[in-house]
């Protein structure tokens, strides 16, 4: 495939646009703002409206706050892994990953401010010092979270955009008027120089080093909001790599159903192979067996140490009030990905997304049956009680699923969804059949063309 | 005169048009390669690997550690709270902080050091949009008068080359 082949087809959303991208946009906006209205009726009337009191404090919105954050894991991990390994696979799929990433921790930040019944007061929450001496009390998971949030979202942010910029110079050049002025200013006068490429190459090495751990940290430092909590069936040391190999499995599945609508929509077929959906679906099989690893852990420590203030809670999600939820859980997360993922046949790209929906349906509940059966069931019955969603909480949460969708869409409206200087990378060498080893230092596993007889000593 | 450049349509042919300028005796400093991907499978693509960026990002993560620690004993020296017995400074929790912290440090000085090496936002000498269809420039920026017919007949030996003078 040529040069201008590629630019062709992966600019081609930039530069055309349809009626039914406006309707489409239009629609989803419709949603989101339907969504901000009833966020704005909270904090008017108050949190009276939602289903959140005492004893259960954290409901949907706590839910949604660690299924985004999990949700994020699917980008910037999964990239800087493949990047780090050098998947030759990875070119077409690393930059839909990492905008998940970005999009869903700003989801996911956005919850805790949404979960406070005076939002205007957020900033209470951030580590300055105030006249009052109040400071941050920095041994609170909470001042963790934001932490390791914000530390996970300028790198990602980062991770994303820095691979961009050789893009940016692409639509700056095909581009004329406002936009190539836009691009212009995006591209930061990137030239496409050898010390250049260098450059960015290592900055992405050693950006894809750092990453990793500090998106494991986050959804460990997210799990301690729970584990550090003296309530039945939180205080656990394994919540740290179940939430982390949870947030792991549910990223993969929201990449296989973000490719694949990109695939169909922006015609993509000839760059998102069968294949990337292949290899992405047997991750999501190793992480669904993985998951279930970690809930017959947990379930089965529960069980054996027979503690009855954790046995009430643990009953209440096998059979009582929260089974049939608990095994929908099931079905979806392990079940359904073992069967469409484990039988080759079944591994085809609509096998991919239904299983994929099947996990992120699976996961908001297992993120739910975390939070809420426990609160609800504390060690004493003065503290038991009920949580009944209300329509505000069940609008906001939903419409997030919008929002993202919606964000995605932008997106891939204003950059090249597949990153065009690492797809021409990865083609076809041009360089000649017949090739020696460099005697470069540093480069022994590079080549370059056994005609080198014009070569300066 | 600004710059001469040749475009090319592949890297052998790019590889020849700079063996041809240091040839001619241009200095390896002088020769500019421009492509629209990485070019490491030729000689000129191994040009300039030489950074500083590790240990920028070694020092940007020491810079997070210190600031950190910093932040974590400042505030709470300065209102110590009771939280469930623990020491005013605790090590454990602040472990956390200082981590994240650190990694920050790290991702900050490695961006800081690309845009810096790379010299990204800095207007530049020239270039050709032909680059993005995938032509690869090679071009000397400045050069003397003396040598540019020089140059200018390195550039264009090889057939099908567009030899462009600004």
């Amino acid at each position: 495939m040529t040069h201008s082949r590629i630019n062709t087809d992966l600019l081609r959303p930039l530069f055309q646009t349809s009626w039914r991208f406006y309707l489409f946009v239009s629609v989803l906006g419709a949603i989101v703002a339907t969504a901000l209205v009833a966020w704005l009726s909270q904090a008017y009337f108050g949190f009276g409206i939602t289903g959140i009191s005492w004893p259960v404090y954290w409901g949907f919105y706590v839910t949604s706050f660690v299924f985004w954050i999990g949700i994020s894991h699917a980008g910037t991990l999964i990239s800087a892994i493949l990047r780090l390994v050098d998947a030759g696979w990875r070119r077409p799929v690393t930059r839909c990953a990492e905008v998940i990433t970005v999009f869903a921790l700003m989801i996911g930040a956005m919850f805790p401010i949404i979960h406070l019944g005076r939002p205007w007061l957020a900033f209470w929450l951030f580590p300055y010092p105030s006249e009052r001496l109040i400071w941050p009390n920095f041994r609170s998971p909470l001042v963790w979270d934001f932490f390791a949030i914000n530390t996970y979202l300028t790198g990602s942010v980062l991770f994303l955009f820095l691979p961009m910029i050789p893009d940016f110079a692409i639509v700056r050049d095909k581009s004329t008027g406002l936009r190539h002025t836009i691009y212009r200013v995006l591209a930061l006068g990137w030239r496409g120089t050898q010390t250049q490429w260098h450059r960015l190459e290592s900055a992405m090495q050693i950006m894809a080093i750092a990453i990793i751990p500090v998106a494991v940290s986050v959804h460990t430092v997210v799990s301690f909001d729970f584990s550090m909590a003296p309530v039945p069936m939180w205080q656990t040391t394994i919540f740290g790599p179940y939430f982390v190999a949870g947030a792991i499995f549910s990223g993969i599945a929201g990449l296989l159903i973000a490719m694949a609508i990109l695939r169909r929509f922006l015609h993509l077929q000839e760059y998102l192979h069968p294949i990337h959906f292949q290899n992405l679906g047997k991750l999501l099989l190793v992480m669904a067996l993985l998951w279930g690893y970690f809930v017959f852990n947990e379930r089965l420590v529960t069980y054996y140490g027979n503690e009855p203030s954790e046995m009430a809670v643990f009953w209440r999600t096998q059979r009582e009030s929260f089974a049939p939820l608990y095994w929908t859980m099931v079905i979806c997360n392990f079940v359904l990905p073992l069967l469409l993922m484990g039988i080759r046949p079944f591994r085809t790209i609509t096998g991919c997304v239904i299983a994929s929906l099947g996990v992120i349906v699976g996961m908001w509940l297992e993120r739910f049956l975390i939070i809420v059966p426990s609160l609800g069931h504390k060690y004493l019955p003065y503290s038991f009680g009920i949580y009944r969603p209300q329509p505000v909480e069940i609008i906001v949460a939903g419409s997030t699923f919008v929002a993202m969708t919606l964000l995605y869409i932008l997106f891939a409206k204003v950059v090249p969804i597949i990153s065009i200087w690492e797809l021409k990378a990865g083609g076809p060498s041009e360089a000649p059949v017949g090739r020696v080893l460099l005697d470069v230092p540093g480069a022994s596993d590079r080549t370059r063309p056994t005609k080198m007889g014009e070569a300066h000593p | 005169m600004k710059a001469i450049y040749g475009l090319y349509d592949d890297g052998q042919a790019a590889q020849q048009a700079v063996n041809r300028l240091r040839s001619a005796g241009i200095a390896d400093g002088e020769i500019v390669v421009m492509s629209s991907h990485p070019m490491e499978d030729y000689e000129f693509g191994q040009k300039d690997k030489k950074t500083w960026m590790w240990w920028m990002a070694c020092g940007g993560g020491l810079l997070g550690m210190a600031t950190a620690f910093g932040l974590a004993w400042l505030t709470e020296t300065s209102w110590p709270i009771d939280v469930g017995g623990l020491p005013t400074f605790a090590w454990w929790p602040n472990l956390i902080i200082i981590f994240e912290l650190t990694m920050l440090g790290a991702i900050l000085g490695t961006v800081i050091t690309l845009v810096v090496s790379a010299r990204l936002g800095r207007r530049s000498d020239f270039y050709d949009p032909q680059v993005s269809d995938g032509k690869i420039l090679v071009g000397i920026a400045s050069p003397g008068d003396a040598i540019v017919r020089e140059i200018e007949a390195a550039l264009g030996a090889q057939s099908g080359a567009q030899v462009k003078t600004i």
